[in-house]
């Protein structure tokens, strides 16, 4: 029992951060590269299966192969699924609140074999349904990120 | 226990900092090169076990960020499952599985990048919210108050834990995989800076990057496979009480505890004459001194007086980490398991510093600060 005359606290983690500088491998530092200077998407295709990996990795997991075969795919693409985010999430990267609502999906570029996680515009008329052309938004800046794209439309694709 | 066998062991080479990789592909790296070595392919393994802490890897569930490259997926996809600690514990976990019946055959695997994140600042986080962590209580600081406590209890001079230092860095030269290797004397140790007195800079194990990889199996299994078996004779896994300031941080009742019931499971009476080679877990030079003690190799307080006595140089009574040990490559959470393959290599006949006719190995693992949890590993070649 907690005495009704105890003023009971908490203590706050303040301001305290942990900073990581995260690999991105050989697959991740080509990916970005191509993306950055040439607005192009480029996979790693695997030469047992041939399925195509966006984003690309060094293994291909149901093969247990290594991936070597580069192929470019996109930049457009199909809406495998989506959500419309209602809810105000904190960007981990800016530390921004992106306004609401916006749309969120997989999209499946043309030529790839899984689905590339990103913004939707939301369109100017209608609504967005699974199986919408969608194409690339490049930003002005590039940095080699994920933020090289600006979001996914469904506008002109 | 019914007979389990390490069939199949490998390691990266450890460095500072492998910017080109990410854990997936060091992952992939030690997979493969433990598959090769057993003679078999990922078909054949039942089940993989994944060794990581999320904190150091930056991430939630960060074992299953390294599932594709340890093979986990393969096909329609492998029971997988996770221990957050050092490799050791992860083998531990892989063994039992197979005792269950359930497996004939466990692929461990444990990585770690330290060079990604800043590790004064995880360990940190490893301390109590409330009461420690503000106090900036890191493993440096930890295993800084565990040794003053050691040398004050036991008049230790800080000249015999230079000793570890300059014993393994040496050993370290023929290691191909070492992070550090070079000729110290006890003064170059001495002299180096002291970050967290009596601690000095180059008594600290090194923040290396890598992985490492083994199989275990049944005996059956390893018969089928034609393999180069090693035996498990023993194994045990202790931890201690949690809150560092309510320890007796000269002694290390968990390790004591860990090495007599695998000692005991073993058939062993005397480990300094029973056991031909030791790979131990030491993150400070003071703690290969302190677990020699607990490990039984020589009296409590004459860890000092033990690695002085040359008994554990390479062509000494017992040769403590031949390899170079953790002084001269330690990728925390793999160094563990790294003393187990060096263990097996040993008990093989293709260590690179190679103990003469080498029958039976000790290998011992560590996780959380200043050692609260050990693993005591006796490994046989018959």
């Amino acid at each position: 029992m907690v005495k009704k005359n105890l003023n009971l606290l908490t203590l706050t983690n303040g301001e305290s951060f942990q900073p990581f500088r995260y690999a991105l491998g050989s697959a991740g530092a080509r990916f970005f590269q191509e993306l950055k200077d040439n607005n192009r998407f480029m996979g790693l295709r695997c030469a047992k299966c041939e399925k195509v990996y966006i984003p690309p990795r060094n293994v291909c997991g149901p093969c247990f192969e290594p991936l070597k075969d580069w192929v470019q795919v996109g930049p457009e693409g199909s809406i495998y699924s989506f959500t419309v985010l209602r809810f105000a999430f904190i960007d981990p990267e800016t530390g921004e609140k992106k306004p609401v609502p916006y749309g969120y999906g997989f999209i499946r570029l043309d030529g790839a074999s899984t689905n590339l996680q990103h913004f939707l515009e939301l369109p100017k008329n209608g609504d967005l349904k699974i199986g919408m052309r969608v194409r690339p938004v490049f930003a002005k800046n590039a940095q080699g990120n994920m933020r090289d794209i600006v979001h996914f439309s469904v506008d002109g694709a | 226990m019914d007979k389990i066998a390490v069939i199949g062991v490998a390691q990266t080479p450890f460095s500072p900092n492998k910017s080109g990789e990410t854990y997936a592909d060091l992952a992939y790296e030690a997979t493969t090169k433990a598959l090769e070595d057993a003679g078999l392919a990922i078909a054949d393994i039942g089940n993989i076990i994944t060794t990581s802490n999320d904190f150091w890897d930056g991430r939630t569930i960060s074992s299953m960020a390294v599932g594709d490259s340890a093979g986990a997926a393969y096909g329609e996809g492998k029971n997988i499952s996770t221990v957050e600690g050092d490799g050791t514990l992860g083998a531990f976990y892989g063994m039992t599985r197979i005792l269950s019946g359930s497996y004939e055959s466990t692929l461990v695997l444990a990585h770690s990048k330290l060079s990604e994140g800043n590790n004064h600042l995880i360990t940190n986080a490893f301390f109590d919210p409330t009461y420690e962590r503000a106090i900036g209580m890191d493993s440096l600081t930890a295993s800084a108050l565990q040794a003053q406590s050691y040398y004050n209890r036991y008049k230790i001079p800080p000249r015999q834990s230079a000793l570890a230092v300059v014993k393994n860095r040496a050993n370290a030269i023929r290691n191909p995989n070492a992070h550090l290797q070079e000729e110290l004397t006890i003064e170059d140790v001495l002299r180096s800076p002291q970050p967290a007195p009596p601690i000095h800079e180059m008594e600290i194990a090194p923040e290396s990057d890598g992985a490492a990889a083994l199989i275990l199996t049944t005996e059956s299994f390893a018969k089928k496979h034609g393999a180069k078996p090693v035996w498990i004779e023993g194994v045990s896994f202790c931890a201690e009480g949690h809150r560092l300031g309510e320890r007796r941080l000269w002694e290390s009742p968990a390790l004591r505890q860990a090495a007599q019931k695998a000692y005991k499971m073993a058939g062993i009476d005397n480990p300094r004459k029973d056991i031909d080679v030791a790979e131990i877990y030491e993150a400070c030079s003071y703690q290969e001194l302190l677990w020699s003690e607990e490990l039984g190799f020589c009296a409590q307080g004459q860890g000092g007086a033990f690695i002085e006595s040359r008994a554990t140089q390479l062509k000494g009574e017992l040769p403590i980490n031949p390899s170079g040990g953790c002084l001269s490559a330690h990728a925390i959470i793999v160094a563990g398991l790294v003393r187990i393959i060096e263990a097996v290599l040993q008990l093989r006949g293709e260590a690179v510093n190679q103990v003469e006719d080498a029958k039976r190995a000790l290998a011992h693992g560590q996780y959380g600060l200043a050692g609260q949890s050990h693993c005591v590993w006796i490994l046989g070649k018959n």
